[in-house]
């Protein structure tokens, strides 16, 4: 029979393939966060031109004032400066902190996990049980206690904040790829000779790319959430830099005069950290493989 | 379309299977007497297991239409306690893989007694020494000390002469088999279908063999249905079925396999084409791939009875 | 003077668990011709598995030699090496998992093809021609595995193997995973390349009814030993060792007037665990002819004529 190894039948149409980015659209609270997030993320950026007055500005006559004042939409702080201005000048701080924190987790965590499974053996061991001692600590506490240590920045908080919660992203990465070591398209590979560097890149990372995207959005909402505990209590972001943490900590002492102080930064931080959230519930179905394209 | 010896064990009337749009199991009929051994052959996909998993009501997420009737109940209709209470008392189900139907962390002789409780008011003691029995009866030697072992512990024909014994505890009227063998080696295989056929036809039950494995069909059953697709295409006494295959699917599927002692040197006839998309035919769902289909296959055919108890879905064979 | 291509000497493979050791394979001689198509039976503990990764370079051996072309293997330079990476190929059982779900059927045979050295031009078109000598259209290197049928990816599994134009290839169960109408198709599929090609093919699987259709020459595995190896001819219609006569007697064939009127030879037990292996000849436990003799002395392979070798102390007839 001339038809059993004939070329197979074309397919009927290109298949239509979603891509994950549409999939994620399609995800109603996701779409919503991202919105959201986008709207923070002008905010913040685009302070320099966007924001109503200067962070620095002064207006002691109009000092705690509540909302929708004339001037001030958000109200005024103890000195008389513009909330709204020292959100958006405070989320920059804030979001860079988060995201920052994020790659240091996902660059240590991928590095870990990735050298713990591909290598095996003793090292294998001895640096999953590293991850297994660091996650025994309650990453404020461990935070706390390195922060008063170290002069907070930027870069020194983010590099913290990161160097505490790059376990879990350890922990996934390096069961992803105990899996794949098994696989027959590894051994494929493994037998016509490719090196090791090779094969983790092009084979095993694509793998693991989905389940660490994942963590690493829920990761930046924790990292978020972390730097405003750590401001908050006054070890973080010190002033007059402000972070949406530390304009909580003045919010606190001033409770009983103005309590809207406390109301925006808090919410700044509800919504940031709720976003990516859900933006990452969003991915985790969007990068379902298991979902076929249909 | 049956015929009508004496009262069927087991009638289903119409089954269709549904998840969301899309039919697994599309309007089938069939009936199983006491004592008798059904096969339910077809490919992956063709909605065998699905047939037997609708019959135990045990999928989720799935509408089902049609009837099936036992002991003068429509297991379809019933609810959950009611099904409950059927399950493994009037019906009973063995899987297709041993290692994952039995509970990895619990001893087997217990996982056997846990079966006879629920639907047995026994004492402990008794259950225990009823378990024993049926570890014997499957052919485990020295049952008492293998009551105490755990599943991990014993190879996979093991496995599944346990998992007979608690699919057979309760004596259930009806059993389901879900290619009880294919994960099997080819030796084991033979001595678990050979305890099958000796266990099914000393009580008498009524089972229903589901297997991809013509082989095993042809060995084991009395009547065989041939499902693709979704649908019956073929049904025949077993011998009846080898020996004057009709339908054209029945017939390729025959012709592609492989004799182990003959035809070495010629190549094996194919089916050309695949089942992907089937279930979206309008007419004859094989037409796209039948050598033998035309404009009446735009119709979808219904089984019916070409003589001697063989029925088949085709307008133009045999 | 044959030209034997691949050649296991004394190979074995041993893994210690515990304080067992589990032998997947003990001691295993066998020769492979150039352009021959040698099948290899058994059941899950025999080693086959084993031994077909090992000849193909996945794996390593514990004990013995591989030769290729009469050079072990081991020892080979660099340069041989190379040559080795590109004559010998495998196919996979599960298609599913020898493909990278997250590449294109393209992107994973360029891959395959760049990392021996080909260039991006070069690895284009072969993998052009493989893929079209594997029975797809070249639309199909667009696709993902997830995206393509069973019988599809395992074309794709096979045009991978043939794309650096192998002069050994070894099947590792390449059709039980598959349908049964599917697995018509690839087996003609490899038989055809085969021929064309006039590959060495190792083929692997416990189906004694495919081997038959796709071997000419058979040898049956058990417990990591080699047990019974003959031409298909002779050893399907007069096999002398009770293990393979028990293989073929288990064989449900699809004819119920034949099947009952077998005589059919069930055997006794359960299949030894490999890390526990019988001590003298690791069949006699379920044997119906053992005597005191098997259970001490392991029978050593020996000529019967005709191509035909066997392990046993009471062969048949």
């Amino acid at each position: 029979m001339m038809s059993d190894v004939a070329l197979e039948p074309q397919v009927v149409a290109p298949p239509r393939r979603v891509s994950a980015f549409r999939r994620l659209l399609r995800h109603r609270l996701a779409l919503l966060a991202l919105i959201v997030l986008a709207v923070l993320v002008i905010g913040s950026a685009g302070a320099p031109w966007l924001a109503p007055h200067d962070p620095e500005e002064l207006d002691i006559a109009n000092r705690y004032a509540p909302p929708l004042t004339e001037g001030h939409i958000l109200g005024s702080d103890d000195l008389g400066r513009d909330v709204l201005t020292r959100l958006m000048y405070a989320g920059q701080i804030s979001l860079s902190v988060g995201i920052a924190a994020m790659l240091v987790t996902v660059i240590v965590g991928f590095s870990v996990g990735a050298f713990a499974a591909y290598y095996g053996g003793w090292i294998g061991v001895l640096l999953m049980r590293l991850t297994d001692i660091m996650l025994c600590f309650p990453s404020v506490f461990l935070l706390l206690f390195v922060a008063a240590f170290v002069t907070p920045s930027l870069a020194s908080m983010a590099l913290m904040i990161g160097l505490t919660c790059w376990m879990e992203i350890a922990r996934i990465v390096y069961s992803q790829i105990l899996v794949l070591k098994s696989a027959d398209f590894i051994a494929a590979a493994r037998m016509i000779g490719t090196p090791s560097w090779r094969i983790v890149l092009r084979q095993i990372l694509p793998n693991t790319l989905a389940p660490v995207l994942v963590a690493a959005t829920l990761n930046t909402a924790n990292a978020i959430l972390l730097e405003s505990y750590i401001s908050f209590l006054g070890y973080g972001i010190q002033p007059p830099a402000a972070s949406w943490g530390n304009m909580l900590t003045n919010a606190q002492s001033d409770f009983q005069v103005d309590p809207w102080l406390a109301v925006f930064p808090g919410l700044a931080i509800t919504l940031a950290v709720t976003s990516f959230n859900f933006i990452g519930d969003g991915l985790r179905d969007a990068l379902d493989p298991r979902i076929r394209d249909r | 379309m049956t015929e009508q010896r004496s009262d069927p064990l087991l009638e289903v009337e119409n089954l269709s299977v549904a998840f969301g749009p899309a039919k697994a199991v599309d309007g089938i009929s069939f009936a199983v007497a006491q004592g008798e051994m059904l096969g339910l052959v077809g490919e992956s996909g063709c909605g065998k297991s699905t047939t037997a998993l609708a019959l135990m009501r045990l999928l989720r997420d799935a509408s089902l239409g049609g009837s099936a009737w036992l002991e003068g109940v429509d297991l379809l209709a019933l609810d959950e306690a009611a099904m409950r209470e059927r399950r493994g008392a009037a019906v009973g189900m063995i899987f297709q893989d041993p290692a994952t139907a039995l509970h990895p962390m619990i001893r087997v002789g217990d996982q056997i007694v846990e079966a006879l409780q629920a639907h047995l008011d026994l004492p402990r003691a008794e259950a225990r020494r009823r378990a024993v029995d049926l570890l014997r009866k499957v052919g485990i030697a020295a049952p008492e000390e293998r009551f105490s072992v755990y599943p991990h512990e014993m190879s996979g024909g093991m496995c599944q002469r346990v998992v007979i014994a608690m699919a057979m505890a309760c004596s259930p009227k009806l059993l389901l088999a879900d290619e009880p063998t294919t994960a099997l080696d080819v030796t084991v295989q033979a001595q678990i279908l050979d305890l099958l056929r000796g266990l099914a036809r000393e009580a008498g039950m009524g089972v229903i063999l589901i297997t991809h494995d013509l082989g095993v069909a042809a060995g084991m059953t009395d009547r065989v249905a041939v499902m693709y697709a979704g649908e019956i295409v073929e049904m025949a006494a077993t011998e009846e079925l080898f020996a004057r295959p009709a339908h054209p699917y029945t017939l390729g599927l025959l012709r592609s396999i492989p004799q182990l002692d003959s035809g070495w040197d010629e190549p094996v006839p194919t089916i050309p084409g695949s089942v992907q998309g089937a279930e979206r035919q309008t007419g004859c769902r094989f037409a796209p791939r039948c050598a033998k289909a035309s404009e009446a296959c735009r119709v979808p055919p219904a089984l019916r009875d070409i003589g001697n108890g063989h029925s088949i879905s085709c307008w133009n064979a045999p | 003077m044959t030209d034997v291509l691949t050649e296991a000497q004394g190979l074995a493979r041993h893994y210690r668990i515990g304080r067992r050791v589990l032998h997947a394979l003990d001691g295993v001689d066998l020769a492979v011709d150039r352009g021959a198509t040698l099948g290899l039976v058994g059941e899950s503990g025999s080693g086959k598995s084993t031994l077909g990764r090992t000849l193909v370079g996945l794996q390593r051996p514990t004990l013995g030699k591989v030769l290729f072309e009469g050079k072990d293997v081991a020892a080979a330079e660099p340069s041989f090496l190379k040559r080795l990476r590109r004559q010998r190929q495998i196919i996979f059982q599960d298609p599913s998992g020898a493909l990278n779900p997250r590449m294109t059927i393209g992107a994973t045979v360029l891959e395959h093809l760049s990392v021996q050295g080909w260039s991006r031009a070069e690895a284009q078109r072969q993998a052009a021609v493989a893929i079209e000598q594997a029975g797809l259209s070249t639309a199909f290197l667009s696709r993902y595995p997830h995206e393509i049928s069973g019988g599809q990816r395992q074309r794709a599994v096979i045009a991978r193997a043939i794309s650096t134009d192998p002069a050994f290839i070894v099947a590792d169960e390449p059709v039980s995973a598959l349908d049964v109408s599917t697995r018509a198709q690839i087996m003609n599929l490899l038989r055809k390349l085969q021929m064309e090609r006039g590959l060495t093919m190792l083929f692997i699987s416990h189906d004694l009814s495919v081997v038959a259709h796709m071997c000419r020459d058979v040898a049956v595995m058990h417990l990591g030993r080699i047990v019974e190896r003959a031409p298909r001819t002779v050893l399907f219609k007069t096999p002398r060792h009770p293990y393979t006569a028990a293989l073929m007697s288990a064989i449900p064939i699809p004819d119920p007037v034949r099947e009952k009127k077998r005589t059919r030879i069930i055997l006794k037990g359960e299949t030894p665990n490999p890390a526990n292996k019988p001590s003298g000849c690791s069949f006699h436990t379920r044997c119906p002819r053992a005597t005191d003799v098997c259970r001490s002395v392991d029978p050593p392979m020996r000529e019967m004529g005709k191509g035909h070798e066997i392990a046993c102390h009471h062969p048949l007839e």
